[in-house]
């Protein structure tokens, strides 16, 4: 029988090791895996890539991790939270002494290179970031009279996803806006981790709702649904 | 020294006059920042659905607070609301969206706007950190593509330049920039002046521009509505 439920988010961490290169789904919130990078922080996992759209701060989203030191380089389409003038000197200090590398991606390319890092497609050509400095040193090649620059792709160790609700099988359903990233990155990870609101038997889900297959997904991890707590604070993470 | 004084639009004027550009039945993303206050004045009587980057169509205005969701924010993180119709998905559709040529105009701010429509609003000058997000998928993907600044900067250095010395997010990509004095549309012989706002003239506006405004006929006088601030 198969069942990917575990017991605790640290338990759903196992195998994540130092070097480590990690993908952690949600936009503005909503679909973020908070309790899975609370625990990779507490785990004091070191010397991870981190694979997100956006950086976070010191005190928000994967911001924790940089903050605390685990971090060797961010890939991501926003490294520096707008508002967030305070709770960045960390980031600032690890970035200008050179402990920390940051590959700024536009967005939609960073989502393309995990969706064919998960579809086993090694590289791609798109127009995005033609004549700018992050497509300066990129391979190009025209196709009709459109450049473009190669761009290859993304694949991670672990990925670190929210959805709202779960089976037994890892078949996932999301609510509102938290699919986002979280649909690219179960296919791009060996290790595919969610946690979610509510894990039912199989058959439990509206079929038609699912919007990940549970093949893409390795570990299940039940936790609270933080909803309230979120509505009364807009982190920049 | 001669110091201008004539009014120049409000934000949320400049918010109406880009609105008032959309057409029935476009399928428009809005930038953060600036941008994100068109969709509280568009016009009645249109149907017009907007796109939020991290995976909405069909956004709606920002719920009132007992009705905010969490997991129903914008792509400046701003609660929102969704319209009847409207529609979720991964961010490889909402790309598919951007990059695929499905969006009829996606309307940015900007730090400069070039005489042949680059745009460079992603990266301050001197600074080796900044976000893109998804402007640079969006300049290049979308139809269309408008851009909502103030004319001039804060200490009135042109914004809008012969070439841009901020990093580009795009290159000859921005169809027509509306300021708070002036809409220009960016024409292969050049920007051309379309509209000015009330008191402004070609002569004025050009003090503010850097590179010479073709104004093939007289432009129109920006049409100010009187609208109130919605509520928030």
């Amino acid at each position: 029988m198969i069942d990917k439920r575990v017991s605790s988010v640290e338990a759903a961490l196992d195998g994540l090791e130092d070097g480590a290169t990690v993908m952690v789904g949600g936009f503005g919130g909503s679909g973020y895996a908070s309790n899975l990078v609370a625990a990779l922080r507490q785990r004091g996992t070191r010397e991870l890539t981190v694979i997100v759209n956006n950086a976070g701060t010191a005190t928000t989203g994967v911001g924790v991790l940089v903050a605390n030191g685990q971090v060797r380089k961010v890939v991501c389409s926003f490294p520096v939270g707008r508002t967030a003038k305070q709770g960045m000197e960390t980031f600032w200090d690890l970035y200008n002494s050179g402990r920390l590398d940051i590959e700024i991606v536009p967005q939609g390319t960073l989502a393309e290179r995990i969706r064919v890092g998960g579809a086993g497609i090694p590289a791609f050509y798109t127009p995005t970031g033609v004549g700018t400095i992050l497509g300066q040193s990129k391979e190009t090649r025209t196709f009709g009279d459109r450049q473009c620059v190669l761009e290859t792709a993304l694949v991670a160790d672990f990925a670190l996803l929210r959805a709202a609700q779960a089976d037994r099988l890892g078949n996932l359903v999301y609510r509102c806006a938290q699919r986002n990233f979280n649909v690219v990155m179960a296919m791009a990870a060996r290790t595919t981790v969610a946690e979610v609101y509510e894990v039912t038997e199989t058959g439990g889900l509206q079929t038609e709702a699912i919007a990940t297959p549970g093949i893409f997904v390795d570990r299940i991890v039940v936790v609270e649904n933080d909803a309230s707590e979120r509505l009364g604070q807009r982190q920049t993470g | 020294m001669n110091v201008q004084v004539t009014p120049r639009l409000t934000k949320t004027q400049l918010a109406a006059r880009v609105a008032a550009e959309l057409h029935d039945g476009w399928y428009v993303n809005v930038g953060i920042g600036m941008p994100t206050l068109v969709p509280n004045y568009l016009p009645p009587g249109r149907e017009i659905i907007i796109h939020s980057e991290n995976g909405i169509l069909g956004v709606g205005p920002e719920p009132a607070a007992d009705q905010a969701d969490p997991d129903l924010v914008n792509a400046g993180r701003e609660f929102v609301s969704l319209r009847p119709g409207g529609s979720f998905f991964s961010h490889a559709d909402s790309f598919a969206i951007v990059r695929g040529g499905h969006l009829d105009v996606a309307i940015l701010g900007a730090y400069q706007v070039s005489e042949r429509g680059d745009l460079a609003n992603w990266l301050l000058k001197g600074a080796t950190v900044g976000n893109p997000g998804g402007a640079m998928d969006l300049a290049g993907g979308a139809r269309r593509v408008f851009v909502m600044m103030e004319h001039t900067t804060r200490e009135g250095a042109h914004k809008i330049v012969r070439e841009c010395d901020y990093a580009l997010t795009g290159l000859a990509c921005v169809t027509t920039i509306f300021t708070d004095v002036a809409v220009i549309d960016v024409t292969g012989a050049g920007l051309t002046l379309r509209e000015v706002a009330p008191g402004w003239t070609p002569e004025t506006v050009q003090t503010l521009t850097e590179p010479q405004l073709l104004v093939p006929q007289r432009p129109r006088t920006i049409e100010v509505l009187t609208v109130l601030e919605r509520s928030r």
